[in-house]
């Protein structure tokens, strides 16, 4: 059966949340600015009147500044983007319990069942457009297709608060014209790769012997011929079935260098605790931990390994973390800043009952700390503390709960 | 048009569904709700953000009441120079 699949894709998501909020700059250039201290920051999202000075997401500050002279930086509000990206996902779901969120501002819907109730996919699409303009005040776009992989390029094709339809039966004049560049998946190097191939439009790719693309690109490449030809059957996740966050992390440059193992314990342990409360909010729990290492002659490392099973408490995370430290850095070594992320993440409800000891071990833990979230919450971050924290007051000072930054930098890069 | 927040008493009952009561305005003076006629989510391109958006009969007349969920305020639209 032909199924009915909708991209809703929010246009210039960050800087239009930051438009509604502040009446007196729209129709006027605004980028959301990554850093507080101007000189440094990159944008992070721009509006359409900085779009068409040439303002690029990722263009430094100053760059901005030069092409756009009378741009306004904003800075950014994470908390709020999270709260707007979770009231599109609950105005979605009113359509279809299949609701996929990519990265923070992009959701695949499933509506195939549900044209019975609600009409067709362009009639939904823009039902949930118009929906998501009045309640919310922002706008989407949003592509209708019988596949992934189509729908999203048509989220893409027409710009802003519209709908696109790419149906079965015409799909080849609509998408085999559109650069190679422009199918999911199709990153700089593949692309590039395949422009040398002669390749430049996705109907080419499409109609290039499957058995050349696989030699070129591997399994991918492969993959990426069966998307150009419309036979992308992937399903859209069931609400609740993936979480949004690919990953939790908090690095810190610590006040000093940290020359031994037991400095370096007092701030593995401050990130991990800062990590796993944040999981713990999110309902999350992760199966890799991840620790990066930058010594102060700038070298850099980042290395990761799997735990027993998944959870969200901060001795299980530390004790990976610092395993991982005294396998992977020399001790000695000098240290400029440590990083803790958690990895592989899961929904927390979906877990099994263990009998294993060291999972079991890690659920008493959560326990614990929950009733330390608790505490914090009420009394402030002070009020229990590990002993490990009164040894070096400078190095437990920090306090890294704030720092939503890595957070959401990484669910971008996830995208 | 701007953005004004404005304390209300509200009426929260058992279902978990808000109702606004009274509201009181800078000068001191409170304005009683004598009906609510309709309560939506909507966004508010006027005050700048988006809220639960009730429609209130006050006086005689018709005025909106956000109820700001996120930041937990309430808020109406007014003009600039009022
Ligand atoms: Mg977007």
């Amino acid at each position: 059966m032909e199924r009915t699949i909708l991209h809703c894709d929010c246009n210039n998501f960050y800087a239009s949340v930051e438009c509604l909020y502040h009446p007196e700059l729209r129709g006027i250039p605004v980028a959301v600015a990554g850093d507080s201290q101007l000189r440094h920051g990159i944008v992070l999202a721009k509006n359409y009147e900085a779009k068409k000075c040439g303002v690029k997401t990722g263009n430094p500050l100053w760059l901005a500044r030069q092409l756009c002279p009378n741009i306004v930086f904003v800075r950014p509000h994470f908390d709020l983007y999270m709260n707007f990206s979770k009231m599109c996902r609950e105005i979605y779901s009113q359509y279809s319990d299949r609701v996929e969120p990519y990265g923070l501002d992009e959701c695949w819907i499933d509506v195939t069942g549900s044209t019975w109730l609600f009409g067709s996919g362009a009639a939904i699409a823009n039902s949930i457009r118009e929906k998501i303009k009045s309640e919310l005040g922002i706008t989407i776009s949003v592509g209708v297709s019988f596949n992934k992989v189509f729908s999203k390029l048509g989220s893409d094709y027409k710009k802003p608060d519209a709908t696109t339809i790419i149906p079965f039966n015409d799909f080849r004049k609509i998408v085999w014209p559109l650069p190679v560049s422009s199918l999911l998946f199709v990153g700089r190097a593949t692309a590039s790769l395949l422009e040398r191939k002669c390749i430049d439009t996705i109907g080419k790719l499409a109609q290039t012997d499957r058995r050349y693309v696989k030699d070129w690109l591997g399994k991918c490449g492969e993959t990426l011929w069966l998307y150009a030809n419309g036979y992308d059957t992937s399903p859209v996740a069931a609400i609740g079935e993936q979480p949004v966050i690919k990953s939790i992390g908090n690095s810190t440059t610590m006040p000093r260098d940290l020359i031994n193992y037991d400095e370096m314990k007092i701030t593995l342990m401050v990130l991990s605790e800062s990590v796993a409360a944040r999981l713990r909010q999110h309902n999350l729990q992760c199966e890799t931990v991840q620790i990066s290492i930058r010594g102060t002659d700038l070298s850099w490392i980042e290395r990761q390994e799997k735990l027993a099973a998944p959870c969200c408490d901060s001795t299980t995370i530390y004790l990976k973390a610092y395993e991982l430290l005294k396998k992977h850095h020399q001790n000695g070594k000098p240290v400029r800043s440590l990083g803790v992320r958690a990895c592989n993440l899961s929904l927390r409800r979906f877990d099994q009952m263990s009998f294993i000891p060291s999972v079991q071990k890690s659920r008493s833990h959560e326990a614990v700390e929950e009733v330390l979230d608790n505490l914090r919450s009420r009394f402030g971050n002070k009020i229990v503390q590990r002993g490990i924290m009164l040894t070096d007051a400078a190095l437990s000072a920090l306090d890294p709960q704030t720092n939503y930054h890595n957070l959401v930098l990484s669910t971008v890069h996830s995208q | 048009m701007a953005k004004k927040y404005i304390d209300v008493a509200a009426h929260f009952d058992t279902n978990g569904q808000i109702i606004p009561i009274i509201f009181w305005w800078d000068n001191g003076k409170c304005y009683r709700i004598d009906r609510v006629t309709e309560i939506r989510r909507a966004a508010s391109l006027k005050a700048g953000g988006t809220g639960i958006r009730y429609t209130c009969r006050i006086l005689g007349k018709n005025r909106y009441l956000y109820y700001d969920d996120y930041a937990r305020k309430w808020f109406v639209e007014i003009n600039e120079n009022f």
